[in-house]
């Protein structure tokens, strides 16, 4: 796997992220024992953006996989494909990350089937293997690897749910949207708007937060709030800007459209 | 008829005019008084045809037989109507009257002179007024009743009602709505002269609640859940809201105002139009924000203070200050109220009230709360300004201010503007009411009781009182369907919910474990209904789509000469369970009875078929919840929570299940409405609505045997386009005469009852896999 190139895992400029609290030095430590995390929090409010954070912190690559119901353990591991001498076996995401040491991110786990995410058991216990076995080959995790799972409690169902033997692997760290001020001043070093502008995106997310359970099954994420300001820097009028951004997107119910329509209206006056 | 006689005052009647006089054929002297009036006004507005009709008319309608009166108003509204609405409205009008007295009905023909000029100025057409003359006679004929068949000899009992109420309807409602209250009270009240009077006076409940209906503007009822996200998303608050009729209190208009009940809004609020062009100021969803925004403003920043010490001067004074500061705190938070409350606030006018022992008091504050809302007021008074700046440099020195910081600068205010005209009865009103405000009764406490006592209660405790739940839900309104008129009769049935009582959970088990046996079998069937969601099927010849790693390894046996496997692609298929249960339990008194070859009563067996159910769909991890009803007529019918969505089967509910009790009637219709209610609101693939029951729907206060069938008929209708399926269980060995009238082909009758603890969870298990 020699010609494998490395640096396109690299995560190469740092991405900006403000911490909430202790989450860095938490994470830090748990890199340091290789033991696998799992981060839990709703969509939008800076999962992805940690761990790529901290891959570049680190300095290590950063191999991510967006899971869905249709993979296959063979999407993660690895198949055997056709070539004109014969057969060549590739190395999945998963190998990959294995061999050369990378921090392997998989994300939304839970779409993923059960029976697929039972490939990673071997790698995340004091095994450290990923046995391969169409190939016969027992891959031996290098030493910088790292698992790393992302998983939105929001959707609960019975059937998205971890198994209790998959669950327990990982040590888990919780992410919810910043404080206020912190979440205005993401915005504001994210997109450039002013400190004002930023302030009153964050209060519209705070009143669509509200009504989660009441209505809306998540309240408008710290994602949509820069893409608002990102529409508002082209030139777009804030109120248009958020319900573009903020309101559409999230719900066709027509009473939560029109309250929150109303607090766009109330807000940027 | 002849020319009338000459008098005195014709004679003085100018020359010109005399032989419009002589068109008009109608004596009677007081005609002469106003004739020439009259004339010059027709003159003016009509043209000679016109003036032709118009007398023509008018000497049809004194011939009548009525007297003078409906001449007189005739000649008065006439011609500022013709003018208004086009020429022909004359002999619509002079026909229609005449026809009017050919019936016993000669009574309205006054009354109903008097709504014309009110008609004109609302309807504006005459194509309106046609439609409106036409609601008239429609109703006018099918009231008008007859003793012996072809005479029409009684005149109709509601028209004069009718008429003296229609300056008031006009004004609510348009003609569609007209036509359809009309309708509504013809059909259920024609043949009660009674009711029928009660009704088109506007006395009856019913009556009230089927205008509340067609009336136009914003209605409460269409935007309650609206507004409760409004709360919950803006402000984190939530109460009961509380809407209060504003139709027919005219002497002394309610005004919003919040306690421990819940916060009082108005049942309608009419959009806000700009009287020189049209345009839409503010929309009536935007007057009830406004009107909650207010109040929350106050729940979150007023704390009441004591009345005693202040006269009440000082005391609205204070109130004027105490509103124009939760307004400004709120404005910090959300900046467009201020364009809101600003639009609905009135703009008073510097010395505007100038006249003589007429008190201003009401004046000087609103002048004071406005120009403590909006900086460009504009006002010149030097005390008004004086309490601005006053107002501005609190609000501005902290950001917690309290209620009773704003007390002195209220108390000199009123000191330094206080006049001795305050005193006076006669109070200056005009641009005076805000009428988004609530009254602020509870910034007071009273430390001497007074009558009042009761409305006020411990600060202290408002926040525990909100975290209690509420004991005892207010009734909740459900329509009922009337197939003889093929239409709804509003809010018609009163529906009570609360727990089931509790008894003893073991009693449930003890009829499990009677049950074993069929509970094994039961549960071999429920392994095999366990969910799997999402199912990969293999190894198919053909799928929707190539399975990779078999495709590659038939490639591989094909290319080193062996039989590759054809069974390359794959193909999902969807087994999940999505599916939401409502059982719903006939709780009434025929439960009781022991059916013939049983030794246990029907509530018994149900019981037991209950509980082996609830049991099975436990396992099965399906969302299912109970519900039991009873009904002691349409005022009070009982919905018995036994078990909740969220709630697993454990002893909690096991207990109400024990506590079974059979009492009353079936009103069937309202508990299908009100099950249906909480399912729908539950998400699921499939939403099953089960009912149980030993009896055909009736109730004590219905005679008609097929009513209630109807409504349950419709009610199951109304659930059918709401995605949920109604199955009917019933125990009555003769329901085959009436269940498909109510639930088509979705029903079951059990003829065995003694097989109901086996049948039911089989039946459940059938319909749902």
């Amino acid at each position: 796997m020699s010609e494998l190139d490395i640096e396109q895992y690299k995560v190469t400029s740092e991405p900006y992220y403000e911490p909430q609290d202790n989450e860095v030095t938490w994470y830090q430590a748990a890199y340091n024992a290789r033991l696998p995390v799992m981060v839990k929090g709703p969509t939008g409010c800076g999962k992805s953006r940690f761990i790529e954070h901290m891959a570049h912190k680190l300095d290590k690559p950063l191999i991510t996989v967006a899971c869905n119901e249709d993979m296959t353990a063979s999407d993660l591991v690895g198949r055997f494909l056709l070539d004109a001498n014969g057969t060549r076996w590739l190395d999945g995401p998963l190998t990959v990350a294995a061999r050369i040491g990378a921090i392997c991110y998989l994300d939304e786990v839970v779409e993923a089937r059960q029976d697929t995410t039972v490939v990673i058991h071997p790698l995340t216990d004091h095994r450290r293997t990923l046995p391969l076995d169409k190939k016969g080959e027992v891959v031996t995790a290098h030493p910088d690897f790292q698992l790393v799972i992302s998983y939105n409690p929001g959707y609960q169902s019975l059937m998205k749910e971890l198994k209790q033997s998959t669950k327990q692997r990982f040590v888990a760290m919780d992410f919810d949207y910043a404080p206020a001020k912190v979440e205005a001043s993401i915005i504001a070093r994210e997109t450039g708007v002013d400190a004002d502008t930023a302030k009153k995106l964050v209060k519209i997310g705070g009143v669509a937060r509200n009504l989660k359970g009441h209505g809306l099954d998540e309240g408008i994420s710290t994602r949509l709030l820069v893409y608002a300001a990102h529409l508002m820097n082209q030139g777009i009028s804030p109120t248009d800007a958020c319900k573009m951004a903020l309101v559409r997107p999230i719900t066709d119910d027509a009473d939560i459209r029109q309250t929150l329509d109303h607090a766009i209206d109330s807000v940027f006056a | 008829m002849t020319l009338s006689t000459p008098t005195p005052e014709e004679k003085t009647l100018p020359s010109e005019l005399q032989p419009f006089r002589e068109q008009l054929k109608c004596s009677f002297e007081m005609i002469d008084e106003v004739f020439e009036d009259c004339i010059l006004d027709a003159q003016r507005r009509l043209s000679d045809e016109g003036i032709k009709a118009y007398l023509k008319g008018a000497s049809l309608i004194c011939m009548i037989g009525r007297g003078v009166e409906p001449v007189l108003q005739y000649m008065e509204v006439i011609p500022e109507l013709a003018q208004k609405v086009g020429e022909e409205v004359i002999t619509l009008i002079s026909d229609g009257v005449w026809e009017a007295s050919r019936t016993p009905n000669g009574v309205s023909i006054p009354p109903f002179m008097a709504t014309l000029g009110e008609a004109g100025r609302r309807l504006g057409s005459l194509e309106h007024i046609q439609h409106y003359l036409e609601i008239l006679f429609d109703m006018m004929e099918r009231t008008t009743g007859s003793i012996h068949g072809h005479h029409t000899t009684e005149p109709s009992p509601g028209l004069p009602d009718l008429l003296n109420q229609m300056p008031y309807l006009l004004s609510q409602v348009s003609l569609e709505g007209l036509k359809n209250w009309v309708d509504y009270g013809v059909r259920n009240y024609g043949d009660h002269p009674e009711r029928q009077r009660d009704f088109f006076s506007l006395q009856s409940a019913d009556s009230r609640a089927m205008l509340q209906r067609e009336r136009h503007g914003t209605l409460f009822a269409d935007n309650e859940r609206n507004l409760g996200i409004y709360l919950q998303a803006l402000w984190q608050d939530k109460d009961y809201l509380v809407p209060y009729s504003t139709g027919f209190d005219e002497l002394r208009q309610p005004v919003p105002y919040y306690d421990k009940l819940g916060m009082r809004i108005p049942d309608v609020y009419d959009d806000i139009i700009d009287n020189n062009n049209g345009n839409m100021l503010v929309s009536g969803i935007d007057r009830y924000r406004a009107v909650l925004a207010h109040m929350v403003a106050h729940r979150r920043w007023s704390s009441p203070i004591i009345a005693d010490n202040f006269s009440p001067f000082q005391r609205i004074t204070i109130e004027t200050l105490e509103d124009a500061r939760v307004e400004y705190l709120a404005i910090q938070e959300y900046p467009g109220l201020k364009k809101l409350w600003l639009s609905l606030h009135p703009v008073p006018i510097e010395g505007e009230c100038n006249q003589e022992g007429v008190s201003c008091i009401r004046h000087r504050l609103a002048m004071l709360s406005y120009a403590l809302l909006n900086e460009n007021h504009g006002y010149q008074n030097k005390d008004i300004l004086q309490t601005v700046s006053e107002f501005k440099a609190l609000m501005q020195s902290k950001e917690n201010t309290e209620t009773k910081d704003i007390v002195n600068i209220a108390l000199g205010y009123i000191t330094r503007t206080r006049r001795q005209e305050d005193q006076a009865a006669k109070i200056f009103f005009d641009n005076t009411t805000v009428d988004y405000r609530d009254d602020n009764r509870r910034l007071w406490v009273f430390i001497e009781d007074g009558d009042e006592e009761e409305q006020f209660d411990d600060h202290e405790n408002k926040k525990a009182d909100e975290e209690e739940e509420i004991q005892a839900l207010p009734p909740r309104h459900y329509p009922e369907w009337d197939y003889n008129t093929k239409s709804y009769r509003p809010d018609w049935v009163s529906l009570y919910e609360s727990l089931h009582p509790s008894g003893n959970p073991a009693d449930i088990d003890k009829l499990l474990e009677k049950h074993a046996a069929l509970a094994k079998r039961l549960k071999q069937i429920l392994d095999m209904l366990k969910p799997q969601n999402y199912v990969r099927i293999r190894y198919q010849e053909e799928g929707s789509e190539l399975d990779l790693d078999v495709a590659i390894r038939s490639l591989i046996d094909y290319k080193s000469g062996s039989q590759p496997d054809p069974r390359i692609n794959m193909s999902h298929k969807h087994d999940g369970r999505d599916i939401a249960v409502t059982l719903l339990l006939d709780l009434s008194a025929s439960l009781d009875d022991i059916p013939a070859g049983s030794s246990q009563s029907l509530l018994e067996l149900s019981q037991e078929a209950v509980s082996l159910l609830a049991w099975a769909i436990d396992k099965l991890g399906d969302k299912f919840s109970i519900g039991g009803f009873f009904s002691n007529t349409r005022h009070d019918v009982k919905y018995l929570h036994m078990k909740g969505f969220s709630e697993r089967w454990d002893d909690d509910v096991k207990a109400r299940i024990a506590k079974m009790e059979a009492g009353f009637s079936t009103r069937m219709g309202a508990a299908i409405r009100h099950a249906g209610h909480y399912l729908g609101k539950q998400k699921a693939d499939k939403k099953l609505l089960l009912i149980l029951t030993d009896g055909e729907p009736a109730d004590i206060d219905v005679n008609d045997s097929k009513l209630l069938l109807k409504d349950a008929h419709k009610a199951t209708a109304e659930q059918d386009s709401n995605g949920i399926y109604t199955h009917c269980i019933s125990l009555d060995p003769k329901a085959d005469e009436y269940v498909s009238d109510i639930f088509g082909s979705h029903y079951t009758v059990i003829d065995n009852v003694n097989r109901l603890p086996e049948k039911l969870p089989q039946l459940f298990l059938a319909l749902t896999k």
